[in-house]
C-alpha cells in the first residue's frame, strides 16, 4: 500500500512540475499568442542553471558555487529569462514565423551545446554533485518525497495565483488586446513589441522555474532531459487542457502525463518483446495525433478560455469561448 | 579547406531544393511548416520502394550508369516519387491543414505541422525499421581531384549538384516565363487582388504543394545518395532548411537557393574551427546572425 502511495506521490510531483511549465507556456501562447517552439530549452536552462549554481565542486566542468538553494533556483530562472530576452529581442518585431523557427533553433542548439561542451556542464554525462536541499534533515526516503511534493504543490498554487491576477490585471488585458488586434493596440499608444517581450520573458522564467524543480527532484540533469519530446508533451498538455485557461493548463498537464505514463506502461507490459524497440515511435504517433486531432475537432481545448467582458457601471458578465 | 567548401556546395544542392518548397508554402499559406522536412524523408523512402519495384520488373534498368552508383531504375523511381510525394503533400493539406486553417488561427497551423511531423516520422520508422537503409550497397569510390591538398569527389555528388541546378533552372523558367508563374507570384503578393484578376486560389495552392512536394522528394533522395536513409532524417534537416529560407528571405525562391548553399557551405566550413559535434548548431547561429544584420533575409521584404 505504501508502495502505491509513494508512486502516486512521485507521479503527482512530476505532473505538478510539468503543470508549472504548462502555465508558463500558457502565458506565452494562450494569453499573448506567442509560439514557443523551444519550450525544452528554457526548461533546461532552469534545470542546468539551478544545478550548476547550487551544486558542489566538480572536476572538469563548471559548478561548485554551492549557493543557498533558493538563490540557485532564482539563478536558474534568471538563466531561462536571459535566453528568452535575447531570442525575443531579435525576433518579436518580425512576423511570428520567425519566433517559431528561432525558438525551435534555440532548443536544438541548447541540447547540442549541453551534449558537447564538457567544460560547461559535463557533456553527455550530465551535471553531477548536486545535493537536494534539506536532505541532511529529512533523509532520502518517503518523508523527503512527501515534503518535496508539498513544496512543488505550493509553488504550483502560487504560480497559478500569480498568473490569474496577472491576466485579470490591465496588463493581462493588454496581452489579449495585442493577441487579437495588434494594429488596434498600437493605435491606442501601446508598444506591442515591448509588451510581447515582457510576456515572453515572464513565461520563460516560469518554464525555468519548472526546470529548476525538475532538476532538483532528480538531483541530476543530462542532455537526455532536454530532448524535443518534452516540448511536444507540454504543448499537448496546453492544447488539450485549453489554451488561455490556467485551470485548463493544469488539468491538461495531469491528464496528458497520466496518459503518457499509462501508455508507456501498457506498451512495455503487453506489447511483444520484438516490438518493444518501437514503443517510443508508437508513443510519438499518439502524441502527434492528440495535437492534430484536438486542433481539428476542438481547438479551444477541454476547458476553453473564458473571456470576461467588463463594462463600466454594470456587473461583470462572463461568456464562453471566442 | 577547399574540400570543406566543395562538400558544402554539395550539401547546399539538396538543402536548396528542400528550401524552395518550404519558402513557397510559407509565403503563400503563411505558416512555418515544420513537417516539410518529413516530405524529404517520405520522398526518399518512396523512391527506395519504387527503385526495388522498377528494378524487379525491368532488370535491364538495374544496371549502374558508370561511373555513378546510380541505376536507371533509381532515376525512374525518383520521377515516380516526385509525383507521389507531391500528391501526399496535397493529401495532407486536404485532410489536415485545410481543416485546421478553417477552424483556428495561423499559429494553430504551426502546432499542427509539428504534430504531423511526429506522425509521419514515426510511421516511417514503424514501416521501415529504425536502422539506416541505402540505395546501393556498393561502395562509391571517390575520384581524387588533387593530392596536395587532398580533394576527393564522388561522381554521384557531381550528378546530384548538376541535377539540382538543372531543376532550379527549370523552375526559374516556369516562374518567370509562364502565366502560371505570374499567377503564383500574384497570389504571394496579394491573394485577394490576384483572385479579382481571375487567378484560381485553390488551384494555385494545390500547385504549390505539388511543386514543394516534388522538389522535397528529389532533395530527400539526393540526401539519401550522399549519406544514408534514416527515418529521423527529417529531424536533422528541418533546421537547416528553415535557416536557408530565413537567410534567403521568406518567400523568395532565389533566396532559398542561395540560402541553401550558404547554409551548406557554412555547416561544412564550421568544421575548420569547431569540433564536428557542434555542426547541428550552425544553422541556428546563421539564423541569429541574419536576424541581427538583415532581419528580412537577402531577398525578403517586410510583411506583416
Amino acid at each position: 500500500m505504501i508502495g502505491v502511495f509513494s508512486y502516486l506521490i512521485f507521479f503527482a510531483t512530476t505532473a505538478s512540475i510539468l503543470a508549472i511549465a504548462v502555465l508558463g507556456l500558457n502565458l506565452q501562447w494562450g494569453n499573448t499568442g506567442l509560439f514557443n517552439g523551444g519550450v525544452v530549452a528554457f526548461f533546461g536552462a532552469g534545470a542546468y542553471g539551478t544545478l550548476i549554481l547550487g551544486g558542489t565542486a566538480q572536476a572538469g566542468h563548471l559548478g561548485g558555487f554551492g549557493l543557498f538553494y533558493p538563490l540557485a533556483l532564482l539563478g536558474g530562472m534568471a538563466a531561462a529569462g536571459l535566453m528568452a530576452w535575447v531570442v525575443g529581442l531579435l525576433t518579436l518585431r518580425l512576423r511570428h514565423d520567425y519566433l517559431a523557427i528561432a525558438t525551435f533553433g534555440v532548443a536544438v542548439a541548447f541540447e547540442n551545446l549541453m551534449r558537447n561542451a564538457e567544460w560547461l556542464a559535463g557533456g553527455a554525462k550530465g551535471v553531477r554533485g548536486f545535493e537536494r536541499p534539506l536532505r541532511a534533515a529529512l533523509g532520502d526516503g518517503f518523508i523527503y518525497n512527501l515534503f518535496f511534493f508539498v513544496v512543488v504543490l505550493l509553488i504550483l498554487i502560487a504560480t497559478y495565483m500569480f498568473l490569474e491576477r496577472l491576466v485579470a490585471s490591465p496588463f493581462g488585458r493588454l496581452l489579449r488586446a495585442i493577441r487579437e488586434d495588434e494594429e488596434a493596440a498600437r493605435s491606442l499608444g501601446k508598444n506591442p513589441a515591448r509588451i510581447r517581450l515582457m510576456a515572453f520573458v515572464t513565461g520563460s522564467v516560469i518554464l525555468g522555474l519548472a526546470g529548476g524543480l525538475y532538476g532538483t527532484f532528480y538531483a541530476f540533469v543530462s542532455p537526455q532531459d532536454v530532448l524535443p519530446t518534452l516540448t511536444f508533451q507540454i504543448w499537448a498538455m496546453l492544447i488539450v487542457g485549453g489554451a488561455g485557461n490556467n485551470r485548463g493548463a493544469i488539468f491538461g498537464a495531469f491528464l496528458i502525463w497520466g496518459a503518457w505514463t499509462l501508455s508507456g506502461w501498457a506498451l512495455s507490459r503487453f506489447a511483444p518483446v520484438d516490438v518493444q524497440l518501437y514503443t517510443g515511435s508508437v508513443q510519438f504517433i499518439l502524441i502527434g495525433s492528440v495535437i492534430v486531432g484536438m486542433l481539428m475537432w476542438r481547438p479551444q481545448g477541454f476547458l476553453p478560455e473564458r473571456l470576461v467582458v467588463s463594462q463600466r457601471g454594470k456587473p461583470q458578465q462572463t461568456q464562453q469561448g471566442e | 579547406m577547399i574540400q570543406h567548401l566543395l562538400d558544402g556546395v554539395l550539401t547546399g544542392s539538396y538543402l536548396s531544393l528542400g528550401a524552395i518548397g518550404l519558402t513557397l508554402v510559407m509565403h503563400i499559406l503563411r505558416f512555418a511548416n515544420f513537417s516539410h522536412a518529413e516530405l524529404l524523408s517520405l520522398g526518399a523512402y518512396i523512391a527506395l520502394v519504387c527503385d526495388a519495384l522498377v528494378s524487379g520488373l525491368t532488370p535491364f534498368l538495374a544496371v549502374k550508369l558508370a561511373p555513378l552508383s546510380l541505376t536507371g531504375s533509381l532515376i525512374i523511381a525518383i520521377l515516380i516519387s516526385m509525383v507521389l510525394t507531391g500528391l501526399s503533400a496535397l493529401l495532407i493539406d486536404r485532410l489536415i491543414f485545410k481543416r485546421v486553417r478553417e477552424k483556428g488561427q495561423e499559429l494553430s497551423m504551426v502546432f499542427a505541422s509539428f504534430g504531423m511531423a511526429l506522425i509521419i516520422r514515426n510511421v516511417i520508422g514503424l514501416i521501415f525499421g529504425l536502422s539506416p537503409a541505402l540505395y546501393s550497397r556498393d561502395i562509391a569510390f571517390a575520384v581524387i581531384l588533387s593530392r596536395d591538398p587532398l580533394i576527393l569527389v564522388k561522381p554521384d555528388q557531381v550528378f546530384v549538384l548538376i541535377a539540382a541546378l538543372a531543376l532550379m533552372f527549370i523552375l526559374h523558367l516556369i516562374l518567370s516565363r509562364t502565366t502560371f508563374g505570374y499567377s503564383l507570384r500574384a497570389v504571394a503578393e496579394n491573394p485577394s487582388l490576384a483572385q479579382v484578376n481571375g487567378v484560381n486560389l485553390q488551384r494555385t495552392i494545390m500547385a504549390v504543394w505539388l511543386i514543394g512536394g516534388g522538389l522535397a522528394a528529389v532533395a530527400g533522395v539526393f540526401y539519401g545518395i550522399s549519406h544514408q536513409l534514416i527515418p529521423v532524417m527529417g529531424r536533422d534537416l528541418v533546421l537547416p532548411i528553415f535557416a536557408a529560407t530565413i537567410v534567403g528571405g521568406i518567400g523568395s525562391v532565389y533566396g532559398a537557393v542561395l540560402g541553401g548553399f550558404i547554409v551548406g557551405i557554412a555547416g561544412n566550413m564550421a568544421l575548420v574551427v569547431l569540433p564536428s559535434g557542434y555542426t547541428p548548431s550552425v544553422p541556428f547561429l546563421l539564423i541569429l546572425l541574419v536576424l541581427m544584420i538583415r532581419p528580412h533575409g537577402l531577398f525578403g521584404e517586410a510583411r506583416a
